[in-house]
């Protein structure tokens, strides 16, 4: 099956994955031979047949509302990963209304 | 608004369920602490964590869904929303897509003097994000800020159909499915701290034309007044776009308050693909009759039902029981006034909605005071009324104890007694201070006498003076007439 | 050789607990055996000594003073470096983790420290436990300690090798579409796959999150049970943990196999299966036509599809899960001028080349039109893979299979081709769709000495039928007695 350059652009811009060229050619061959591969469902007939979701699934599993505040030290240890700090807050290059 | 065209509106309401904790963690909510000290591993998303439903924020949201009259669903399941944001931990938003909890529901407006029906199509619980800071006070960033206090807060996103026509429509449908969510107890809906956030979807079409125009979505507008204006010069924007021969484009705009125009937001070429599907960390939630009935049982008086009982139960008018049902507090204040003013008089309804309506609103108004900070409490009003009501004191004088009871925060019983107001209704004392001041007023008696009839007025005036106003005004009247008959 | 490296776990806790030797000593020895040999094994991201010693001294002390003790008190363990353990650092062997130091404990470290067990070292996987060989990491490939020219088999392939060359009598690892089993079978150990649900996934990095599950590895049968007594049971901190009661999986684990119906799948044994593997299969087979169990032929007609369905499932999920790795509060940061870039340089250098291949896959099938097509479509044939497992338990109590359709091959044999990789993954994949136990047991050797695994798969929560037959076989076999010469 096909895959244009056009479509692993657009795919690797939702994933935020920058690719040199080589590296991306490469993965594009690679891409359209799994698809091509995965492509054999189509003949199952599944017409009349539900999703299964899990191989085990329970239903309505939920809590409490119940604070429970996390101690000084994990909020340290969250903090201590961070790339770029200032004060409380994480830093981050400037957001520009990117919206998607 | 031009003729040619009408308008069509959608909403799209966030509102912030009232959850001690967070949706999918036991972080606390609170709105007012430092940034990043409601966060654990869960909400900032680190590696190997898991969602946790927050049982309350389902209950809430069917409580919502069902004064809406929606049909809740049987079995909801959660939904993975993908993008990109540092305001998003995952880089997904935990939200719903083909099962949403509630569904086809509807909300009565009133609008121009009549009723409209909205129509809701769905409400469904997903998680908030954080809060990004791009600048400090005047100081304009060159790097943004994050602050994940307010990621996982559970929200409710109610879409509504594009049934509303006009602003005023949209602007109607907010005040009221605001007030409804207030009495419901489900959000606290406080718009200047980002729990009740709307979004709009607007097009115009020619009167008449049955498909919708393409539309726009307007963001940022942080008030219900502010919609409003937003709506209207993109309504005009758009029609004078079209009428220019020009192509109305889908996007989003964002409402600037301060120049009072919405602009074009960048947009990314990768838009909106959101790539949905059923999130696998979560099970299905499964709502049985039983459920749903539990939470039927416990949804407070609605508004309009609460309305229409002030008229019927208290012989409110219409105007005066709107304006007090428009605010729960308020009609909360009003009911604890009442119920302490019965035990002591009768008929106190219509005389209690008098003083909130004429009196209290507007001092409360101008010390720019909420019913809730209200220095004189209900059940003070009430006795106020109840002592009116018995003849302790007249009308005028207990305007004088209200302003003390307003500024003092004390209780009538205590200002009347300080100040000695109490009413003089004992005929004997009246008897005199009328008979003197009819001997000081010969001139005045002899209009009277002579078919002047509203001479009497003076010399009522003179009474109040000598009794420091504190003679019953009727009996006055009555022992100064009869007196003047001789 | 140190005689404490060859003895079990069950020995090895049994010796401690009744003070015949000090977990300190037997720490000691596993971390000096694992000193010696990982320098061709390459089993180990990091040999945590320190954390080791300060845990055994622990154990001793506890000991000594007559306290409560747990049921692997003083026992060491390797676990996988994609499972976090507070404090100590996590890569899930990949770049944008590199320096990732764990902020809590994953559910089943906190089992594992309330039972006493003793942390030797965190293990190398293929990164974001993509893979089948371990030459995914993006720090070093693991050796096979059998023949270091060979793959130790993936992705937990650290921790089969750590257990097969003898550095520590048990592992962690976590199994999504074969990830233990595989490597297990290729590194002559025990690797088994609980049943979906049997275990929290709290605190393992999310591959695929209908599919991961942790499960134990060792030499022997009685020491993975022994240690998913430990780790097995409901967490509420992951709602698709199963709220099911753990038996004691040691306890019966001896009962007379007698009238057991294993089925054989005839799917898994078609022509062009290696003579090796074949051979050992035919082999043990007999043994357990010895042990007096029924052999019946059974079919899972849709086995054909299982790695399609997988690949689709598998990286539709795992696109979704590995969005959070973006630099903004953890990972690996690419110094950018602006929010865009930031994202993608981090993500592109950050990742190697598979897990990027895999993340394209998944975002792929789950972008916009193609939802139906593949997500849909696989998780339709996931309920036909799964009823075909339902149908074949109606006939047998347990399905026997190969568990690789050959022994361990060259390093850089496969590496050329991903789709050649996704191939050799056949036998194990199926168990992940359906949910259902399995396990790898050693089974045998190629003519080149290399380990062959035989497959057990046990319905839905029957981990224990599972057990009993594995454990039979290795008391009518010694393949699990043999050493590998490092």
């Amino acid at each position: 099956m096909k895959i244009s350059k056009k479509d692993v652009d657009y795919v690797a811009a939702l994933a935020r994955l920058e690719f040199e060229q080589k590296e991306e050619e490469k993965l594009t061959e690679q891409l359209a031979s799994i698809l091509g591969y995965v492509d054999k469902i189509k003949e199952v007939d599944t017409s009349k047949i539900e999703p299964t979701s899990h191989g085990f699934l329970g239903e309505n599993v939920w809590r409490e509302d119940t604070v429970v505040k996390s101690s000084e030290q994990t909020i340290e240890s969250i903090f201590k990963n961070a790339p770029a700090k200032d004060g409380m807050f994480f830093k981050v290059e400037k957001v520009m209304d990117i919206e998607d | 608004m031009n003729a040619k065209y009408e308008a069509v509106i959608g909403l799209e309401v966030h509102s912030q369920i009232k959850t001690d904790t967070k949706v999918f963690c036991n972080c606390s909510t609170d709105f007012h602490s430092q940034p990043n000290t409601n966060i654990c591993p869960v909400c900032t998303g680190q590696p190997g964590v898991l969602p946790v439903l927050n049982k309350k924020a389902v209950e809430l949201l069917v409580r919502t869904g069902l004064a809406l009259e929606c049909r809740i669903n049987k079995k909801s399941v959660f939904a993975r929303k993908q993008y990109f944001y540092p305001d998003l931990p995952k880089n997904y938003q935990i939200s719903q897509y083909d099962l949403p909890f509630a569904e086809h529901g509807k909300l009565n407006i009133s609008v121009d003097g009549g009723v409209k029906t909205i129509g809701i199509t769905r409400i469904h619980l997903e998680e908030d994000a954080g809060k990004l800071v791009h600048d400090i006070g005047m100081k304009k960033l060159d790097y943004s800020l994050a602050d994940y206090n307010r990621t996982g807060i559970p929200l409710m996103e109610i879409v509504s159909e594009p049934d509303m026509r006009t602003p005023q429509d949209a602007a109607a449908y907010l005040t009221a499915l605001k007030s409804l969510i207030e009495y419901l107890e489900t959000s606290d809906c406080n718009m200047e701290e980002g729990k009740f956030r709307c979004d709009a979807n607007v097009s115009i079409r020619p009167v008449g034309q049955k498909e919708f125009g393409t539309k726009a979505e307007l963001k940022n507008m942080n008030t219900i007044s502010g919609v409003e204006e937003a709506l209207v010069y993109e309504i005009q924007r758009q029609i004078e776009v079209v009428e220019n021969g020009g192509k109305i484009v889908q996007e989003t705009r964002t409402w600037d308050p301060d120049e009072k125009v919405t602009k074009s937001m960048r947009s990314k070429e990768n838009a909106h693909d959101y790539r949905y599907f059923p999130d696998p960390d979560l099970v299905p939630v499964i709502l049985d009759d039983e459920f749903i009935n539990g939470i039927k049982k416990n949804i407070p008086e609605l508004p309009e039902i609460r309305k229409q009982r002030f008229i019927s139960q208290y012989g409110l008018s219409e105007y005066d029981a709107n304006v007090i049902i428009s605010d729960k507090a308020l009609a909360d204040y009003y009911e604890t006034a009442l119920e302490t003013a019965s035990k002591q008089a009768d008929n106190s309804g219509k005389q209690i909605a008098n003083w909130i309506t004429t009196e209290l609103l507007g001092k409360l108004n101008s010390a720019k005071l909420t019913i809730k900070e209200s220095p004189v409490k209900a059940d003070n009003l009430g006795t106020l009324v109840a002592l009116i009501i018995k003849g302790t004191i007249s009308g005028k004088i207990a305007k004088m104890v209200f302003e003390d009871m307003f500024n003092d925060g004390k209780d009538p019983d205590t200002v009347i007694k300080e100040k000695g107001l109490v009413q003089i209704s004992d005929e004997g004392a009246i008897v005199a201070i009328c008979k003197e001041a009819v001997a000081e007023s010969p001139k005045i008696v002899e209009e009277y006498k002579a078919g002047k009839e509203r001479a009497i007025g003076a010399i009522v005036g003179l009474v109040m003076k000598k009794s420091k106003g504190k003679a019953n005004p009727q009996m006055v009247n009555k022992i100064l007439t009869d007196l003047l008959k001789q | 050789m140190n005689e404490i490296i060859k003895m079990t776990a069950t020995e090895l806790a049994e010796k401690i607990k009744t003070k015949q030797l000090k977990s300190a000593e037997v720490v000691q020895a596993f971390i000096q055996r694992a000193k010696e040999t990982d320098s061709k094994i390459k089993a180990y991201m990091e040999i945590t000594e320190e954390y080791a010693m300060a845990q055994a001294k622990s154990s001793d002390e506890k000991i000594a003073s007559g306290k409560e003790t747990g049921a692997l008190e003083g026992v060491p363990i390797a676990i996988k470096d994609n499972i976090l353990i507070k404090n100590l650092r996590m890569t899930a062997s990949s770049k944008i983790l590199e320096n990732y130091i764990a902020p809590y404990d994953a559910t089943v470290i906190e089992k594992l420290k309330s039972s006493g067990a003793v942390f030797v070292g965190k293990t190398n996987l293929d990164e974001f436990a993509m893979g089948s060989s371990t030459e995914n990491s993006a720090f070093f490939t693991t050796r096979n300690p059998w023949d270091t020219d060979r793959i130790p088999g993936g992705s937990s392939g650290g921790s089969a090798s750590a257990v097969g060359a003898m550095t520590a009598p048990l592992a962690l690892g976590t199994d999504t579409g074969g990830s233990i089993r595989q490597p297990a079978s290729c590194c002559g150990i025990v690797g088994v796959k609980p049943t979906y649900g049997r275990v929290s996934r709290f605190g393992a990095v999310a591959f695929a999150s209908s599919l991961d599950q942790i499960g134990p590895m060792s030499k022997t049968v009685e020491d993975s049970a022994l240690l998913l007594n430990v780790i097995a049971g409901y967490d509420k901190k992951d709602s698709t943990s199963i709220n099911k009661d753990v038996p004691d999986y040691v306890k019966n684990i001896n009962k007379d196999l007698k009238g057991l119906k294993i089925g054989l799948p005839k799917e898994y044994f078609i022509d062009g299966l290696d003579a090796d593997v074949k051979k050992s299969i035919d082999e043990a087979i007999k043994v357990y036509k010895n042990l007096g169990c029924e052999i019946v032929e059974i079919s899972l007609p849709h086995t054909d599809y299982a790695i399609a369905v997988y690949y689709i499932i598998c990286c539709s999920e795992a696109s979704a899960n590995l969005a959070r790795y973006d630099g903004v509060r953890y990972g690996f940061r690419a110094q950018c001028d602006n929010l865009l870039d930031e994202y993608k340089k981090s993500r592109g250098q950050g990742f190697g080349p598979e897990v990027k291949r895999r993340i394209m896959l998944g975002t792929y099938a789950l972008s916009a039109g193609y939802y139906d097509a593949y997500y849909g479509k696989a998780q339709k044939v996931r309920t036909l893979i799964k009823q075909d497992f339902e149908k074949a338990y109606e006939k047998v109590d347990i399905i026997m299979t190969p568990s690789a359709p050959t022994p361990a091959f060259k390093i850089g044999e496969k590496s050329a081709d991903p789709l050649q990789m996704y191939l050799s993954d056949i036998f194990t994949i199926s168990c992940n769709l359906a949910g259902v136990a399995g396990m790898s047991v050693p089974c045998g050797f190629s003519k080149d000495g290399i380990p062959v695994g035989m497959q057990l798969l046990s319905k839905h929560f029957d981990e224990e039928t599972m057990f009993n037959a594995a454990y039979k076989y290795q008391q009518a076999t010694d393949f699990h007695k043999q050493f590998p010469r490092i």
